[in-house]
């Protein structure tokens, strides 16, 4: 452990029996609106490594050949599957759109004197987000 | 319990009470107090305190919200006592309880040392490798130089930001919203040479990365500090710092 770290046990409080400590209950998140978004959030990674499932069992399927493939493609046209994938998709569209709506947060850019507004950040990440999605699909359909 | 001296206007407070020594539990004592269109929670605090209960403890000092003493939750969020309003919450009642994720020592006092502790672990002032002679003068800086840090060099230490995050409260070991903005302050500031000596303490588990970004910090903060915007962008940094050495173990950032 490094020096300074903060990991000591916060909890307890050495010759303190007396001090009010209120416990968090699991559900603290219910009440705020806030922090429902938030959980909301956070959940929607659950899609976004559905995703990264489904991705991987397709090259599985691809690694074992072309009868394991179309048994994989006939899968993904299954009523349960178009179904899965709609509303991953909906959950991963609201994650990305929340994930570029913060990055000025996290990104702040100056050009000489100037920072860079951060509704030019937001754009900047929408841009390179439509021009990925384009190349891809060219990849794919051409 | 209050007894007003003639027909005024009144609102119930409802205060969170606990002195472990009368009674193991907190409890909740009510109070009528007068409900004037100038005053804030602090001057019904106050009222009670000098006209009808003493026992009631708080803290508080300069009351024009600099001194960051007298934060509390009111009706369940983290504000200053001394800059909300009583008619906000007419007719009332409204709640008062201490300062959420803080051990409590009494009534409405919280134990604050956890968070001094992490305040002096993120160095929050100027380190220099080699002070210059004082008789070549101050340290100069530019308006833009200036800029750069500002915002973060208005928090007041009232830790209403620990107590709107989550993530203290579930995680003591959290560095926390307002220490690592106090940070970023001194790392943004074109006179101080600690960075490296500050990227141990933030980029670990505790520091930056604990943070999930709900963002209440900042939504709560009386100053317009930012916290949860200091904590992403060190986030970026702290990221680009490790890269650097993985792909430049000699250099020493």
């Amino acid at each position: 452990m490094i020096e300074g770290t903060a990991n000591q046990n916060p909890r307890y409080t050495k010759y303190h029996p007396k001090w009010h400590r209120a416990k968090i209950p699991i559900f603290w998140w219910i009440h705020k609106l806030p922090h429902i978004r938030f959980i909301a959030r956070e959940l929607t990674s659950v899609a976004v490594a559905l995703y990264a499932c489904i991705l991987l069992f397709q090259i599985l399927a691809v690694a074992d050949g072309p009868e394991a493939y179309a048994r994989f493609l006939a899968w993904l046209k299954t009523p349960f599957s178009v179904f899965l994938h709609a509303v991953a998709f909906l959950f991963v569209l609201f994650h990305s759109i929340t994930w570029f709506n913060l990055a000025p947060k996290a990104l702040v850019v100056s050009l000489g004197n100037k920072r860079v507004p951060p509704v030019a950040i937001v754009a900047l990440n929408y841009a390179a987000w439509l021009i990925l999605s384009l190349a891809i699909s060219w990849i794919l359909l051409k | 319990m209050a007894e007003g001296d003639h027909a005024e206007a009144q609102i119930e407070l409802e205060v969170f009470r606990f002195r472990p020594d009368d009674h193991p539990e907190p409890h909740f004592d009510r109070y009528q107090v007068p409900s004037r269109h100038d005053w804030v929670v602090l001057d019904a605090l106050n009222h009670v305190k000098n006209e009808v209960d003493a026992t009631l403890s708080f803290r508080w000092s300069c009351r024009m919200g600099v001194c960051g003493s007298c934060g509390m939750m009111v009706n369940g969020k983290p504000v200053l006592t001394c800059a909300t309003f009583l008619e906000k919450f007419l007719p009332g009642p409204i709640r008062v309880e201490p300062l959420d994720n803080f051990p409590v020592v009494r009534d409405l006092i919280i134990e604050m040392n956890d968070f001094m502790r992490k305040l002096q672990m993120v160095k929050p002032w100027i380190i220099r490798k080699q002070e210059k002679p004082l008789a070549e003068g101050e340290y100069l800086q530019t308006p833009a130089q200036l800029a750069e840090y500002k915002q973060y060099s208005m928090c007041i230490n009232c830790m209403i930001c620990y107590a709107a995050c989550p993530v203290y409260g579930l995680e003591p070991a959290f560095i926390g919203p307002a220490a690592i903005a106090l940070a970023q302050r001194y790392n943004l500031d074109n006179r101080d040479q600690g960075k490296t000596e500050r990227l141990r303490i933030l980029s670990q588990e505790e520091g930056i990365w604990a943070c999930t970004l709900v963002e209440e910090c900042s939504a709560v903060c009386p100053k317009g500090v930012d916290p949860a915007g200091a904590i992403q962008r060190y986030k970026v940094t702290g990221a680009t710092e490790w890269w650097k050495s993985i792909l430049m173990p000699r250099s020493n950032g």
